[in-house]
């Protein structure tokens, strides 16, 4: 199989959407997001969407099948949440190895399916890694700014956990996302130096981060330069920001990373802003006409979507990419 | 390969630093730093970190483009400082925003540091004193948490102290971390050992000129890397002789600088500019560093004597302190300084004729920098907070005075006509915002509720008012504002119009009200901004440029709006209906209320609502915003929000003994169908006699365009239709607490106690709407019984985390306030507790809530959104009305053409 460094050289590379939007589709009740396995569980599930790898792995399968068959190379594992940190929520920290690793096993095992009947185009996984429910450098008490929730090594820790079962489990890539600490994710970023270490193995690092508001920065304070900065240290397949803004107003910030990072350039934005019940309401052509701004500006290397987007959203936006080349100049280690 | 143009040293607090060949030297602040400052040290022991902040602070503002920390002393444990001083700073945007140093000699204290900072550091720092191994380890650490290093002229057998010695550590240690470690080449920067000269010692001489020929050699053939040191240390023997030891760094830097030293620890108070040394203690002082005469150092000794040791001001920190007051002012406002806000603001009562000139002008301007500074994205949510702090500081300063010269009577700043328009009821916010008005020297005219337009028109110009105010919660009074717009432009009014209230918009304002009256109309929906606002439309001088610019901002913002609602798409209403909410009635068994028919409570005790009263909403109309009870100890409102609930409860407590207010219920629960896809029949028994009738509630569909799977609701889905083959069942209810509000009100308003009045309207309201929580509960496990199990806890009642709903017309779910007519024919509410419905159909008293009952399991709240004209002329045409007046109604919910 070709490696990602090689095609990234040659074309834009489409990620996946949402596959949270997906998944509410299936109107999946408390008993369902149980299964027979968990239907003693004590404390609530409904919500815990990585849980549905194992409740419910048809669902998360015909998703990642459905983004491929609208184009995208490659997909997120359905793992968001799958830290010790973020299923301390519903008492399902024993369970983050196996979550990992079986929606891993799942998203590459439909990888395959599509790699072998188009083995022009590879499909790929990426190891969807969340930023948890804790931030590392603020304090959650106003009256208390020197206080921290979690800490470095407790995050290194859970990290280091999640990305030995992706990758046991099959993923292809590891895809650190929604990034709104930047200590967060230099503790995840650390984790998987330790992993690579440890394995002797080379395994290509998405990093993206996210922009909160009008300010330009992150919620925990910098500018997009910053960020990038604070996470070029190791040698990653690329950056960029995903997520709480629409493609339009990703762009001002797309612009400062893809002039000054020698790393591949990803973006991958809601559709649109929420309207006032927290609804994403842009369609496919609405998106679409808007990632035509990074294209013609030659600003990315990776397009995908977060929330709010759907197999037509990816679709639209597959079918759009293909008449543009990938931003250059691009240099890879 | 990279680009050999972008391998510069990028380093990153909050925002960015890169060090470019071109880049101006990098000035490191030193002052955070226990072994380099008495202050700093004093200060860490004795645990005060805010003043150790401070410290900080004045190094950022000075110019320090990096800051230095170092915690190393015998007596503190370094390691807890030193994390606990880098977490204060993460929550100091103004500190955070330059790049960190960590300095240590323990490794334990590094690594520590590298766990709490988000940006890319420098770790001051690591060297091959204890051996290659170690170094490789660290420097690998270093890497992998993302920071660069600086890297010490010291090997295994000592400190680099001549030229040879440093070029050969510096080789080795370069060596070893570029070909071993990969570590970046660019994030190396070397400290080549500054040590003092003068010192009368032979080998010291050449001390200055062997850092500066060393720092050559490096950046020479060390590519990428970069070169520091701590310049204080060449002047060491000058101690006390401050002139001298600000020539000795001048020179020092002034050719170090030139051989390629590109950062460094400086003391700026301790700089002087090259230039300005005079021309004899210049010549003395170069001999010393560039080891240029033998008797150089005696020389220089004899030269000092003769220069006057006065010790210079530390002007950088604090020459903002010399600025005009206005700018220092600003400035402690803009960058959150609360230390001499209290003096300048003295200084600006003396200077002003009233004390709240002071708030108006000085402060108010302030205020506009900072609301300009985060509008525009420069300044960001916790420097406004604290903003916030030093305003509230000011204001709290001149209280006192502004209340003292109430008493002698100052001519009124503008008068200002104050209204809750025709039909509505509600007015706290609008009492709110007169009182803040009033508190700054307006003159308010204030014409209370449900004011017919020709009321407002003729007092307005009876009273020859400055602005005319509106005030509306309910959906009709928008049609109600713009009707009094086009009412004013016929009349050829000048004043400006200011619009507020719950249900008002800045996208109506814009769109419906701006159009129709050539004049300035703003909307204000909160009593701070009511201020600045008045104050800029009052404004002599400056008002006209204001309202040119409010009316161009209005026009774009309308611009904007209309074109991004056309894209917006829309289903036919059988579309719509197609994708209705389809419930499997087979799902769950529907059931049939224990008491079905209509009930009234006359005597309610309201002692019993207590505990039900949600109180964020309270603190909400009193424009202090955040949850309950995490507000009562809020860093910024919590004072007042303590206050204010305090005074509160007593008067809670008060209504609640001596029963000055009244609860009254009606409710009824009636077997419905869903008929007419969107409709519900329901059979109620009405009249003394008790006959059957029936009612028909008509609801609205979501016509807005849904993704794949996501249904078109009406209330309506959530009944069984008669094709089901099952009973369904809903109810309907009025509850009230607003008897005896108003004559509490007048009472206090009697005593111009407007404080009392607001209090007691806020409470009534609160109590109605604990009320209807109270009443909901009790349908469901008692009157209608399909929850008998249920357990909530008050705070997951408030998050209505139970099954069904009760959505009341005129909000999202329903916005249309006709099917109060229907509620109220349906349980006669006026004849059973006295309820009265305005033209506008507001509620009287306006602390009453009514509402539907659905109890399905899927029932949820949502928005109906727009609305498309074919199903306004379905509705009227179920509804039996004329277009005309359904389109009237339905106003707000209408899609724009």
């Amino acid at each position: 199989m070709k490696k990602i460094e090689e095609i990234l050289k040659e074309r834009i590379l489409i990620l996946d959407g949402a596959m949270g939007t997906m998944l509410q589709r299936y109107k999946f009740t408390e008993g369902d997001f149980r299964g027979d396995r968990f239907k003693d569980w004590e404390h609530p599930l409904v919500g815990n969407n990585d849980l549905l790898s194992l409740t419910q792995p048809d669902a998360i399968a015909e998703v990642h099948r459905k983004y491929f068959e609208a184009g995208a190379d490659i997909v997120e594992t359905n793992t968001f949440s799958g830290t010790t940190i973020a299923m301390a929520d519903y008492f399902m920290e024993e369970l983050v190895y196996e979550l990992n690793y079986e929606s891993a096993r799942i998203a590459k095992e439909v990888a395959d399916e599509f790699t072998a009947k188009e083995p022009d185009k590879p499909r790929f996984v990426a190891g969807s890694i969340g930023p948890t429910n804790k931030t590392a450098s603020m304090s959650p008490d106003v009256n208390d700014p020197g206080y921290r929730a979690i800490s470095f090594n407790e995050l290194r820790i859970a990290y280091k956990q999640q990305v030995e079962a992706l990758l046991d489990g099959g993923a292809d890539l590891l895809l650190v996302e929604t990034i709104f600490d930047t200590l967060n994710a230099k503790a995840a970023l650390f984790a998987i130096e330790e992993v690579k270490d440890e394995r002797g193995i080379h395994v290509p690092i998405m990093v993206s981060g996210t922009i909160t508001d009008a300010s330009g920065r992150t919620l925990s304070g910098q500018t997009a330069e910053a960020f990038l900065i604070s996470v070029s240290h190791l040698p990653i397949l690329s950056v960029g920001f995903n997520c709480a803004l629409g493609a339009s107003q990703l762009v001002p910030h797309l612009e400062v990373v893809s002039a000054k990072s020698e790393f591949a350039i990803s973006a991958h934005p809601n559709a649109g802003l929420p309207n006032a019940f927290g609804e994403y309401d842009e369609t496919p052509e609405q998106m679409a006409s808007q990632i035509k701004e990074y294209l013609e500006k030659s600003l990315v290397n990776i397009v995908g979507g977060c929330c709010g987007t759907t197999p037509e959203h990816i679709k639209a936006i597959a079918d759009l990419v293909k008449e543009y080349k990938p931003r250059r100049p691009l240099v890879l280690n | 390969m990279i680009d050999q143009k972008t391998k510069y040293l990028k380093l990153s607090g909050l925002e960015p630093l890169i060090i470019t060949p071109h880049s101006n030297f990098v000035n490191v602040g030193e002052r955070t730093n226990v072994a380099g400052s008495k202050k700093f040290l004093r200060l860490i022991k004795e645990r005060k970190f805010e003043e150790a902040l401070d410290v900080a602070r004045h190094q950022v503002e000075g110019g320090a483009q990096i800051i230095d920390i170092n915690m190393d002393d015998g007596l503190i444990d370094g390691k807890e400082a030193m994390v606990n001083f880098l977490n204060l700073i993460g929550s100091e945007p103004d500190i955070a925003r330059v790049p960190i140093m960590i300095d240590s000699s323990k490794w334990e204290i590094i690594e520590a540091g590298l766990q709490v900072v988000q940006g890319k550091c420098v770790v001051n720092s690591i060297s091959l004193k204890e051996g290659e191994a170690e170094f490789i380890r660290q420097a690998t650490l270093i890497k992998r948490y993302g920071a660069a290093v600086i890297v010490m002229a010291f090997d295994e057998v000592g400190q680099a102290d001549n030229y040879e010695r440093r070029i050969e550590i510096a080789k080795r240690s370069y060596d070893v971390l570029v070909n071993e470690v990969n570590f970046p080449p660019e994030d190396i920067i070397f400290d080549l050992n500054i040590f003092p000269v003068a010192t009368g010692m032979e080998e010291h001489r050449k001390n200055a000129i062997d850092f500066i020929e060393g720092t050559r050699w490096v950046r020479e053939n060390l590519p990428y890397c970069s070169v520091s040191g701590g310049v204080s240390n060449v002047s060491f023997s000058f101690r006390g002789n401050n002139p001298v030891r600000e020539a000795m760094h001048s020179v020092f830097l002034y050719h170090a600088i030139k051989a390629g030293m590109n950062m460094g620890i400086v003391n700026p108070a301790l700089l002087e500019v090259y230039d300005d040394i005079p021309k004899d203690l210049l010549e003395h002082v170069e001999d010393v560093i560039l080891d240029r005469r033998d008797d150089a150092t005696e020389r220089l000794l004899e030269f000092a004597e003769t220069v006057v040791g006065k010790a210079k001001e530390n002007k950088v920190d604090l020459s903002w302190r010399e600025e005009p007051l206005q700018n220092r002012i600003t400035r402690a406002l803009v960058k959150g300084i609360d230390q001499y806000i209290v003096e300048d603001i003295e200084e600006a009562r003396q200077l002003a004729s009233r004390p709240l000139e002071v708030i108006e002008g000085n402060l108010m301007t302030g205020m506009n920098v900072v609301g300009d500074l985060f509008g525009s994205g420069k300044m960001f949510l916790p420097q406004v907070v604290k903003s916030a702090r030093v305003m509230k500081k000011a204001v709290a300063y001149l209280t006192p005075y502004i209340e003292a010269s109430k008493d002698a009577s100052t001519s009124a700043a503008g008068k200002i006509l104050m209204a809750t328009v025709k039909g509505d009821v509600h007015d706290i916010g609008k009492n709110i915002v007169s009182v803040v008005l009033a508190c700054n020297n307006y003159e308010i005219v204030d014409l209370g509720v449900m004011v017919p337009p020709e009321v407002i028109i003729q007092k307005a110009k009876e009273e020859q008012v400055d602005i005319i105010g509106l005030s509306g919660l309910i959906t009709p009074s928008l049609d109600e504002m713009v009707f009094l717009a086009k009412e004013m432009e016929r009349q050829q009014f000048t004043v400006p119009l200011l619009i507020g209230g719950a249900t008002t918009s800045k996208a109506h304002t814009a769109v419906k009200i701006d159009p129709v009256y050539s004049q300035s109309v703003v909307h204000v929906n909160d009593a701070s901004r009511a201020v600045t606002v008045v104050g800029d439309l009052l404004q002599k001088e400056t008002s006209d440029n204001y309202k040119k610019s409010i009316k161009l901002d209005y026009e774009s913002f309308r611009d904007r709006f209309l074109n991004r609602t056309k894209q917006k798409e829309y289903l036919t209403l059988k579309e719509a209906r197609n994708n209705k909410l389809k419930l499997d009635w087979n799902a769950s068994e529907i059931k049939k209320p224990n008491e079905l028919g209509v009930q009234v409570w006359e005597e309610f005790d309201l002692k019993k609502l207590k505990p039900f009263i949600d109180w964020s909403p309270f603190f909400r109309s009193w424009d202090l915003h955040g949850k309950y009870p995490n507000i009562l100890t809020d860093e910024i409102v919590g004072e007042q929000a303590s206050e204010l609930f305090e005074d509160a409860q007593k008067m809670l407590d008060q209504i609640l003994e001596e029963k000055l207010l009244k609860a009254k219920a009606v409710f009824g629960l009636f077997p419905a169908q869903q008929v007419n896809e969107d409709d519900i029949a329901i059979s109620a028994q009405s009249g003394a006699n008790g006959d059957s009738s029936n009612f028909i509630f008509r609801t609205l569909r979501q016509q807005l365009k849904k993704r794949e799977g996501v249904p078109n609701i009406a209330l309506a889905d959530f009944i069984a239709p008669e094709s089901s083959g099952k009973q369904d069942y809903m109810g309907c209810f009025c509850v009230t607490t607003g008897f005896g509000t108003q004559e509490l009100a007048q009472e206090y308003e009697k005593n111009l106690d407007d404080y009392g009045s607001i209090m007691v309207k806020a409470l009534a309201d609160r109590l109605a709407e604990a009320f209807a929580e109270y009443l909901h509960k009790e349908v469901r496990t008692k009157h209608w019984g399909y929850a008998l199990t249920e357990q909530l806890s008050n705070d997951e009642l408030i998050d209505e985390k139970y099954r069904g709903i009760r959505p009341a017309p005129g909000y999202p779910a329903c916005p249309d306030h006709l099917e109060k007519i229907t509620i109220w024919e349906v349980l006669e509410v006026k004849e059973k507790i006295g309820v009265e419905l305005t033209d506008s159909l507001a509620m009287w008293p306006a602390a009453s809530v009514s509402g539907y009952y659905f109890g399905h399991p899927e029932a949820k709240y949502f928005g109906l959104g727009k609305i498309k004209p074919d199903q306004v002329a379905d509705f009227a045409e179920r509804k039996g009305i004329a277009l005309k007046d359904a389109e009237k109604w339905l106003a707000p919910n209408i899609v724009e053409n």
